[in-house]
């Protein structure tokens, strides 16, 4: 069971890496809105990577915690991008995707147990801000709807897969890959400030 | 730009040059025997010192190179920088050798003292025209790879001739800085 949660998180992970053609905005995939939804979320690397921050930190502040997000992150989500599909806007979107990013690592990186309330505030404003942004790139509803049942999908196996661990070493692995999460998010500001 | 499966046609917010962004950023780090031979003394020396350390040292490596690579991409100068790379694997290939075993707290400075100077190396270095998220995340896998590699290697600690090996790891990262601070001085 373990191990197919692990392939499933290595599949969606090359799925991130590996996009196809070079597009600026949203494409069809020719299967609907709502399958446009799913992949615009596996494809988006700026959406994906703190979602998985997300579920690994919920994994790590316990099964409760991930249960929260799992409930909270989808609904902040269609909620922040009803809010953006009458709107026009990716002001800062780099800079606070970015800090986003930052954030979360930090934390997976500090392996803190944090409280249930903590976790959930963190769940709907990452899910308020990425809906948001999902929205004014005119994702629309079914589109919205879409990314909600695949982040159910990436947080339920994150998470529990994170849940699941019991080897010391594993939950330091875990961590590890946070602070890669904390590399990346530095970097990503660098670019963005980018002298020249 | 590659051509790739079928499946992944649709893209979503992806700026031009992302499928080459992970490759290029992967193979940034590996493309020099300075960076390669630092990183994995980081690893071996992790290994030699043992947990937590063996974890923290390869922790703490990427986040200050990343910091390093914020600060050359924003264009901040920092002085010395092909000079510092060269004292780090010198300086990183003495402790892997003397099987220094400093507090965790010294280690982590050292290790992060140095990591600036590779990071803002690779910040000055970084091609225009990639997607900066996908070589952010390949640079940053790659690094992680490399300390990898190291504590892999520093599991032969264990043994009384594999510690002896790795002391001559040291020693020739050690040589191998003298000759990369030769050539940053010339």
């Amino acid at each position: 069971m373990r191990a197919s949660v692990g392939a499933a998180l290595a599949a969606l992970f090359f799925t991130g890496l590996f996009p196809g053609e070079a597009r600026a905005h949203l494409v069809t995939t020719g299967l609907g809105p709502f399958y446009d939804g799913i992949s615009h979320f596996a494809l988006t690397l700026e959406d994906l990577l703190p979602v998985l921050a997300l579920a690994l930190l919920a994994g790590l502040s316990g099964p409760r915690s991930g249960r929260m997000v799992l409930f909270a992150l989808p609904v902040a989500w269609i909620s922040g991008g009803l809010l953006g599909l009458s709107r026009s806007s990716e002001l800062l979107m780099p800079v606070l995707t970015a800090s986003t990013l930052l954030v979360l690592g930090a934390l997976v990186a500090l392996d803190r147990k944090l409280p249930l309330g903590l976790v959930a505030g963190l769940a709907a404003a990452l899910g308020l801000f990425h809906g948001y942004l999902n929205g004014t790139a005119k994702l629309g509803a079914l589109g919205l709807s879409g990314v909600a049942v695949t982040l159910c999908v990436v947080v339920a196996l994150a998470a529990a897969f994170v849940v699941s661990l019991r080897a010391p070493w594993s939950r330091i692995a875990v961590r590890v890959a946070g602070s890669w999460l904390v590399a990346i998010s530095m970097l990503m500001l660098g670019w963005t400030f980018r002298a020249g | 730009m590659q051509r790739l499966p079928a499946l992944f046609l649709a893209a979503a917010h992806i700026q031009p040059g992302e499928a080459s962004g992970f490759l290029t950023g992967f193979l940034h780090p590996i493309s020099g025997l300075d960076h390669v031979l630092a990183m994995i003394a980081v690893g071996l020396w992790g290994a030699q010192l043992g947990p937590p350390a063996v974890w923290i040292l390869p922790i703490t490596f990427p986040m200050v190179m990343a910091l390093g690579g914020t600060l050359g991409l924003m264009g901040v100068a920092l002085p010395g920088v092909e000079v510092g790379i060269a004292i780090s694997a010198l300086v990183l290939g003495i402790l892997v050798l003397a099987e220094a075993r400093p507090p965790l707290a010294i280690a982590a400075v050292v290790v992060g003292f140095f990591a600036i100077f590779h990071g803002h190396a690779h910040g000055t270095e970084l091609p225009a025209g990639e997607s900066g998220l996908l070589y952010s995340v390949g640079f940053v896998v790659a690094t992680g790879c490399l300390h990898a590699v190291g504590i892999a290697l520093g599991l032969l600690n264990r043994w009384s001739s594999g510690r002896t090996a790795l002391r001559a790891a040291g020693a020739v990262v050690a040589l191998s800085g003298v000759a990369f601070l030769v050539r940053a001085l010339a």
